[in-house]
């Protein structure tokens, strides 16, 4: 059931990257595509992670009841999750649905009225063209999401646990640097490489073999969201296992 | 001239086409005609290779087509021209940026030369000064028109053309077939047309090969097609009631 799908989604990435027909065409796009991924999602990002750093602190505070245990630990807490997990993970689910919903409709969109024929008659590398600009895009920018994501966490944090009275500033920050190990922030990024490859390809692949009409292409951005969330969680798992 | 030679289609357990050989002439307005599901539009995509054919070969003035890989095909389909049902028009790129689009890929024309050709496109097909116009402000003959403008843009040897009268009005729809036509002539291409309107049957119909269940069953020209004794064809040509009526005053 599984290997017919599989086999197809690595034909189509083979023709992704095969040799672009013009190059400056190709460039064009690419910066088309980080600016609309990444200043485009530049909002939401700054919203969820400021309010994940504010619950994560607020939650870790209340499950610190013991006094031998320092509030600096909070800070501690707050800059791991935020690198490890909330960052990458959560913005990736949030851009699987923003992003990937997006490039599956747009491309199911562009198949369903022939668009997408016409390229291929016009002798273009259709699944190049339409999809290698945006693998390129996410790649580059969801990492650069990330790291903004991943100090918009923690100041979040900062600013909900000084207001709330949970920690005091001195020790959030003294928690926030101390015991650093810069490795985390590597995995971070790797991560971050990966979910947006896997967000604009899954949703790349559903939108590319969309059959149908409108209704098709709302099952193919539906499709998109759900595959890449389980893929990311799983891949989530994997690299967490294989690095940490 | 293209020619195709036995060529076989199925979808799962559809046998769409079932042997079909044919000859388009150059400089001609080739004709498929045939009522829905008779393999038309699957034809014309084996031709263009959108569908691969499991047997027969599409062979391009002596080039078997079929045979060819992706980077071969590069070569045959930058001679090519294509008009859409739907028009196909890029939806994010406005009217100019459409046409512009396959002399910016397959040529190192600069800006000055690709609007030129742009805007001589956009002349010929009666549009001078839309350039700026995006899809979704066209009406639907308009788009036609872009649809051509773009087809004719690289100057193309083969120009394919599905359904292009499908919901226009009777008189857009005869400046579209007249256009065709005047482009045919024009460029010397092998021009088929996929349709089901009798309008363009009789209008423009050089060569004629009409499709019934998969094969092809008659071939002729637009005077010979109302004289013809074939019960399937006569079906098709004469099942509106206008066609009825030109038939009785004929006679």
């Amino acid at each position: 059931m599984i290997f017919h799908p599989l086999g197809k989604y690595i034909l189509l990435l083979k023709a992704v990257f095969r040799r672009p027909e013009k190059w400056n065409i190709y460039r064009t796009e690419i910066l088309h595509e980080m600016v609309s991924i990444g200043v485009g999602s530049l909002g939401i990002i700054a919203i969820i992670s400021l309010f994940l750093g504010a619950v994560t602190t607020v939650q870790t505070a209340f499950q610190l009841v013991s006094d031998f245990i320092p509030r600096s630990v909070i800070g501690m807490i707050v800059r791991d999750s935020a690198i490890l997990e909330l960052s990458p993970t959560i913005s990736a689910i949030v851009l699987a649905g923003k992003v990937g919903s997006s490039v599956a409709s747009q491309i199911g969109t562009m198949r369903v009225t022939e668009q997408i024929d016409a390229l291929e008659i016009m002798g273009i590398n259709s699944p190049g063209y339409l999809i290698l600009p945006k693998i390129i895009g996410a790649v580059t920018m969801i990492p650069l999401l990330v790291i903004i994501s991943i100090g918009l966490t923690i100041t979040g944090g900062y600013i909900a646990g000084t207001a709330s009275g949970a920690v005091t500033g001195q020790d959030f920050i003294n928690g926030i640097t101390t015991t650093f190990i810069p490795f985390t922030f590597t995995v971070s990024m790797v991560k971050s490489v990966i979910f947006g490859f896997i967000i604009t390809s899954v949703a790349a692949y559903q939108g590319f073999y969309t059959d149908g009409g409108a209704l098709e292409v709302g099952r193919s951005s539906t499709k998109a969201v759900v595959i890449s969330c389980i893929a990311i969680l799983f891949t989530d798992y994997l690299v967490a296992q294989l690095l940490l | 001239m293209i020619e195709v030679r036995n060529i076989h289609k199925t979808f799962g357990e559809n046998h769409i086409l079932k042997g079909i050989s044919a000859e388009f002439k150059e400089g001609m307005c080739n004709l498929i005609i045939g009522g829905s599901g008779s393999g038309k539009t699957t034809l014309l995509k084996c031709m263009v290779g959108l569908h691969e054919p499991e047997e027969g070969s599409v062979i391009y003035d002596g080039r078997n087509f079929t045979r060819m890989n992706f980077q071969s095909r590069i070569e045959i389909r930058t001679e090519i021209g294509m008009l859409f049902q739907g028009s196909a028009l890029f939806d994010s790129m406005n009217v100019e940026d459409n046409i512009m689009f396959p002399i910016n890929m397959f040529t190192d024309q600069n800006h000055k030369e690709k609007l030129e050709r742009a805007n001589f496109c956009l002349e010929r097909v009666n549009l001078a000064g839309k350039n700026k116009l995006f899809p979704a402000e066209l009406s639907g003959g308009m788009k036609k028109r872009v649809g051509i403008a773009r087809a004719i843009a690289m100057t193309p040897k083969y120009l394919f053309v599905d359904e292009p009268n499908s919901g226009l009005d009777p008189k857009t729809a005869i400046v579209i077939d007249e256009l065709i036509q005047e482009l045919t002539v024009e460029y010397k291409t092998t021009t088929i047309v996929v349709t089901h309107d009798m309008n363009s049957v009789m209008g423009i119909g050089e060569n004629i090969i009409f499709l019934h269940e998969g094969k092809k069953w008659w071939e002729g020209s637009n005077k010979e097609i109302s004289q013809t004794d074939n019960i399937e064809l006569n079906e098709f040509v004469f099942a509106s009631k206008f066609m009825q009526a030109l038939q009785k005053n004929n006679r």
